[in-house]
């Protein structure tokens, strides 16, 4: 399972820096999106995966049986999910914006901020 | 104390929660604004005295104890950060009454601004390595409406390269944050200085390479800075002031963070880089400056070199250096709010930031050109201003660290920067005022003229203050810098005397 999960992150990694560098801001936007998910899966297969063992204490029990998995990564990424969606919401609205401002959605045309008038 | 830590987090959000309640009311949310970042800065200043004479002083939200819950900590270093933000947020809060447009403080200007000084803070206390991430988010979002805010072609270029640099920034924050949790299993900061002091894996020095590319992109450090001056001028320059005296500052403050709390085991490799980086970043970044010819990016390239000089402490670890970079971190954040501050005062007198446009503004307003003259000189480093004594100590900790080369780019940078101010100086105020017509400019009133002079004239007192009284605000400088340098006391302040830590 690890190994099919490094699989998939590299892949995602790769192809969100591949859609970055294109110059389409449409394409820029979804390689930040895979970017942030390549980042929470990440998050998720570093902290170990372990199947079928949740972390909750038997009634018989006061302590947790050792091998059990670690909820904090969960949390972490669902925390990360939510902000990630709001930004990228955010970057969507922007994209639109800047189509209707400036008329194209080619990075290279936007450089009137770096220009020495 | 207690109540002292968590207030710069809930003042800002106070302010922002009431702006938005009283939408209809734009003279409401002014006072608001006003009087919530005032209370910002006063809240800052006695959580500074508080752990001046009590120690670094730590809190545990929700009484969950320490290595699991979150923690907010504030060592000297948090607490001197908190002061000047709030005063930045004091300054620019005045500022922003007499030239924020009404379209922008009817989309919600103030709120935004408040979550901003908000996030900031939040950055500065935050005792756990996720929190951090969190903060950073927070002041990202805000700071991502404010500067599209009015929705100027201009504004959205600039914001798409920002957004995005700062956008893959977090990505890369996220991941060394995971990466770290799966070789450590604990996100508290103090935890994890004792854990990576006691076990470093063969992981560590890439985690610490990527938080360095994290924070570098935040903090626009060689070579990672291109968004900063392509962004910065393109927002109204209330807005501007408030990015270039706060954010990258937010990037230095975790880099210099984890950098001593967390990968201080391999100097030798980490911290020389560092030092490479800074020579680099003050270098690219002045001479960025020199070939530019409009007001506002001339002092965005500054902020880029400037970067530089406070990493140089950190890039050479010794208790003289980091106090100088705190010193220099002090000292910078009020002069350059201040220099943007008075590049909007010119723009209101002669409606243009570019250098060819402008000039007479000294026979127009010698008082302005005087109050321009102070942070510019102290940017430069001309004793007896504050910048002259954040190089000294920068430069005396190089020569004593046998770095000659660092120093001497640090002088030639000194120098440079030094000749930037004086073209600004020789376009802006002293040349006669240009033969073309400049638009006509709806005229000034007296109250809104103060508004923006005297937030101008404050902070120039301050550096001026600053510089004055060196002495006493170095010896805080250095004892901030003796408790980066020395963990156990902060470790001590979150995990309680018996550091000995759960294992799971």
């Amino acid at each position: 399972m690890h190994v099919v999960l490094a699989v998939v992150i590299g892949g995602l990694y790769a192809a969100g820096i591949y859609l970055m560098l294109r110059r389409s801001i449409v394409k820029l936007i979804i390689g930040l999106a895979l970017l942030s998910n390549a980042a929470n899966l990440l998050i998720f297969t570093a902290a170990g995966l372990r199947r079928g063992r949740p972390p909750l204490v038997p009634e018989d029990a006061s302590v947790l049986a050792t091998p059990y998995a670690d909820p904090l990564p969960q949390a972490l990424i669902l925390t990360a999910i939510v902000i990630g969606f709001g930004v990228l919401a955010f970057a969507v609205v922007l994209v639109h914006l800047a189509w209707q401002t400036v008329g194209t959605d080619d990075l290279d045309r936007m450089n009137t901020t770096d220009r020495q008038p | 104390m207690k109540t002292l830590l968590v207030l710069p987090i809930l003042i800002p959000l106070g302010t922002a929660v009431a702006c938005l309640l009283i939408r209809k009311s734009l003279r409401t949310q002014r006072a608001l604004a006003v009087a919530g970042s005032g209370a910002l800065f006063v809240a800052g200043l006695a959580l500074l005295a508080g752990v001046w004479r009590g120690g670094i002083a730590a809190v545990q939200i929700g009484q969950w104890p320490a290595p699991f819950g979150i923690t907010l900590v504030s060592d000297l270093f948090s607490a001197i950060m908190v002061v000047l933000a709030g005063l930045v947020g004091f300054a620019v809060a005045v500022y922003s009454l007499g030239t924020m447009d009404h379209a922008r403080e009817r989309f919600g200007y103030h709120p935004l601004f408040s979550i901003l000084l908000m996030g900031v803070c939040g950055a500065f206390l935050t005792g756990d390595l996720f929190n951090l991430y969190v903060w950073f988010e927070v002041m990202l979002i805000a700071s991502f409406v404010l500067l599209v805010l009015g929705g100027e072609r201009e504004q959205i270029e600039g914001a798409i390269k920002y957004v995005t640099l700062n956008l893959l920034s977090s990505a890369l924050f996220l991941a060394a944050v995971g990466l770290l949790y799966g070789t450590t299993g604990t996100l508290n900061m103090a935890d994890l200085s004792l854990q990576l002091s006691q076990q470093s894996t063969d992981l560590t020095p890439a985690l610490a390479m990527l938080f360095l590319l994290a924070f570098g992109i935040k903090a626009a450090i060689f070579p990672l800075f291109f968004w900063l001056p392509a962004s910065y001028h393109t927002a109204p320059v209330a807005v501007s002031a408030v990015f270039a005296g706060l954010l990258t500052k937010v990037g230095v403050y975790s880099l210099i963070r984890v950098f001593t709390l967390l990968f201080a085991q391999d100097p030798g490799f980490t911290h020389k880089l560092i030092l490479v980086l800074s020579g680099l970043t003050m270098l690219t970044g002045v001479l960025g400056a020199v070939a530019q010819s409009e007001f506002r990016r001339i002092l965005s390239f500054h902020i880029v070199s400037q970067i530089g000089f406070m990493i140089l402490g950190l890039g050479l670890l010794t208790p003289l250096a980091l106090a100088g970079s705190i010193f220099y971190i002090a000292h910078h954040i009020i002069v350059k709010t201040n220099l943007f501050l008075v590049s909007g005062a010119v723009h209101r007198l002669r409606g243009s930031y570019e250098l060819k446009k402008l000039g007479g503004v000294y026979r127009a307003s010698p008082w302005l050109a005087a109050l321009f003259l102070v942070p510019a000189m102290s940017l430069a480093g001309l004793p007896p201003l504050s910048g002259f004594f954040a190089k000294l100590s920068l430069v005396m900790a190089g020569l004593n660290a046998a770095q000659h080369l660092i120093v001497a780019v640090a002088l030639l940078v000194g120098i440079l920067t030094l000749f930037s101010m004086t073209k600004i100086w020789a376009e802006v105020f002293w040349k006669p005022a240009s033969q073309s017509p400049v638009e006509s400019r709806p005229p000034l009133r007296p109250p809104q003229w103060m508004s923006m002079v005297a937030p101008i004239a404050v902070l120039a007192v301050i550096t001026v203050a600053i510089g004055l009284l060196a002495e006493p605000i170095f010896l805080l400088a250095a004892r901030a810098a003796e408790q980066l340098l020395h963990p156990a006391e902060y470790i001590e302040a979150v995990l309680g005397k018996t550091s000995c830590v759960p294992s799971y």
